[in-house]
């Protein structure tokens, strides 16, 4: 069974492409016209650039997770604590987001392994308010790095997301610290941490649990940073230099060890988790 | 050359008198002026105006205190913005005795917005770091606004260790509107800085007590607020974005900023209510920038107060406390 029939055969909805009879897709980035199927089986990345492409939660569980993990229960947290409200409500935006989405909130975690090797793989989920961070994903991080403490394995996290989640106000910042202390809680039991960098992860994400791992990977191409670009615009109002903040730049810069194909993840990671596997208890 | 932008600002200032007045202190402003006017009528003339005086004096303290007992959030973001307001030297100055400065993050280089050293408080040992945003154009380029570059927080990581070394406990002035959003601090890991910044926060295995003094912005406030206990000044902000980046994101036009102050609960009496912070410090009638020397000396009797209440618990007491209380942010 290749990865995309175990994906279909596990999906609990009908994807959106196949609903909606949209056979050709349009890579985002050189804009050629690709058969949806083609553009799937190659795990969204543009066969003609490159580019890989933004993927949901139960996308990349099935592309990196051997067949039979289990998605973890999402915590329930304390919904639109400020009564935050924009140009809209946010609890109406939420229940925009979670009618467009599988999933609760913008983190999904699951409890399987990646060929043979036992892991909790998180993953944040950019279509989802665009991955930001606030109370769930906060709590599904913890919940999901608990998991990988009481099962004593490894914790693999995807992150997506263009920062904090305004609407939670200061709360979303507290979720910062607050990864915090389960990635020195793994640290300190000896089980590996690995971030795997994805379009786009900035923000407080990126200045929190992302910049934590033992170790960083990164896909091609991926925009990571802290500041937004037009921030730093505004800031210096100088030219941004060719390819600022792409996983290739903070690669030579040393904040990432490897930008690894989507195609080569899967194998990779489990070569990575073969190495820093836990000592086994005696 | 890099040109770096000043924030957009418009203060008021009175005449002879070099007081800055925001906007919404402007009758406070009229009638501090028409006393001084007064006053210097009144020079060397033997009209009595003593009582006129008094009646404009005692008018415009209950103005002040009036107008500042019911500051709306964004009032209190240009309050805590206030340039008269005191920074990290100020309280250097007037809470702390001793003050060695230590410097540089031993990686790249010393970067002025973080400061750091040893002090004393009360006769109490401790490391003291904290944003400095400076007090006048020069400084201001300086220590480039209290904005923290990788080297800062990594200065912070550095004096944090060396605190827990020896046993000296941690305090945090908290004064930024944020990291310092440019090309070489992300070239040299910003975000990376920030969160082993807060790391080590959490890490301690002595006391640490975190103030918010002006604004706490973002990831760059967060960096050197992850502590047992939290005070935040009667005025100060503490927010996940600022109210124009807010507004400017969610209403499109950062016009909007008043409300997006409203929206995010920034203010340190909402932050109480929420449980973000422990203690708020009271500010003297009329904001901290009115008296900076009373209002380092109360933050001072605070902070002493903490640390003295903290005193004797254990290193893994201590990160336990840290831990659940960032953890119970959200539970339930
Ligand atoms: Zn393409």
């Amino acid at each position: 069974m290749n990865w995309l029939t175990r994906i279909r055969s596990r999906l609990p909805f009908k994807s959106k492409r196949e609903s909606s009879e949209n056979l050709w897709v349009k890579c985002p980035n050189c804009a050629e016209m690709l058969f949806a199927r083609e553009y799937e089986a190659n795990l969204f990345v543009c066969p003609r650039c490159g580019h890989h492409g933004r993927i949901g939660a139960d996308e990349r569980l099935a592309q990196i997770m051997d067949d039979g993990f289990s998605v973890l229960p999402a915590p329930r947290v304390k919904e639109d604590p400020l009564k935050f409200r924009d140009s809209k409500r946010y609890s109406d935006r939420l229940k925009q987001a979670r009618a467009a989405s599988p999933h609760h909130d913008a983190f999904t975690a699951a409890l399987g392994s990646i060929m043979g090797h036992k892991a909790v793989v998180g993953v944040q989920d950019f279509t989802f308010m665009g991955g930001s961070m606030g109370m769930a994903v906060g709590a599904a991080l913890v919940a999901a790095a608990q998991r990988a403490l009481d099962e004593k394995c490894a914790f693999i996290v995807f992150t997506a997301a263009g920062g904090a989640r305004m609407q939670e106000g200061i709360l979303s910042l507290m979720q910062m610290p607050k990864a915090t202390v389960m990635t020195r809680r793994l640290k300190e039991a000896g089980l590996p941490y690995i971030v795997v960098l994805t379009d786009p992860t900035t923000g407080g994400v990126t200045a929190s649990y992302a910049m934590l791992g033992d170790i960083h990977i990164s896909e091609p191409g991926a925009l990571i940073g802290f500041a937004g670009q037009r921030v730093i615009q505004d800031t210096i109002r100088e030219k941004l230099p060719e390819g600022f903040q792409r996983a290739e730049y903070l690669h030579k810069h040393g904040m990432v060890d490897m930008v690894v194909e989507r195609k080569d993840l899967r194998e990779r990671l489990a070569d990575l988790l073969d190495y820093l596997a836990p000592a086994q208890a005696a | 050359m890099r040109a770096i932008l000043l924030p957009e600002r418009r203060w008021e200032t009175s005449g002879s008198i070099m007081v800055s007045y925001l906007e919404f202190e402007k009758p406070v402003a009229a009638l501090e002026s028409r006393i001084a006017e007064l006053r210097a009528a009144a020079e060397g003339d033997e009209v009595d105006i003593a009582s006129e005086l008094r009646r404009l004096e005692s008018k415009s303290a209950d103005l002040l205190a009036s107008t500042y007992s019911a500051l709306t959030p964004w009032q209190k973001t240009q309050v805590s913005r206030h340039p008269a307001r005191p920074h990290f030297r100020d309280y250097v100055a007037h809470a702390f005795e001793d003050f060695i400065p230590l410097g540089g993050d031993r990686y790249f280089g010393e970067d002025e917005a973080i400061l750091g050293g040893i002090a004393r408080l009360n006769g109490r040992k401790l490391m003291l770091i904290g944003h400095e945003k400076g007090h006048d154009t020069e400084t201001r380029l300086r220590h480039n606004f209290g904005m923290g570059k990788p080297e800062g927080y990594r200065k912070a990581v550095r004096l944090m260790e060396l605190a827990d070394r020896f046993g000296l406990p941690v305090v945090t002035l908290v004064d930024t509107s944020g990291a310092f959003p440019g090309v070489e601090a992300e070239e040299r890991g910003q975000a990376e800085a920030i969160a082993r910044s807060t790391e080590a926060c959490l890490a301690l295995g002595v006391p640490m007590v975190a103030a918010i003094v002006g604004e706490g912005g973002s990831g760059g406030a967060v960096a050197l607020a992850s502590a047992e206990r939290v005070l935040m000044l009667e005025h100060a902000v503490y927010s996940v974005i600022s109210p124009e980046g807010c507004a400017s994101i969610l209403w499109r036009t950062a016009e909007k900023a008043p409300d997006a102050a409203e929206a995010m609960k920034m203010t340190a009496q909402d932050l109480l209510r929420l449980k973000i912070i422990d203690r708020i410090v009271s500010e003297p009638v009329g904001g901290a920038h009115r008296d900076p020397a009373t209002t380092a000396k109360a933050l001072g009797i605070a902070i002493d107060e903490e640390l003295a209440a903290l005193s004797g618990v254990s290193a893994a007491d201590l990160r336990r406390r840290r831990e659940d209380r960032f953890l119970a942010i959200g539970a339930g």
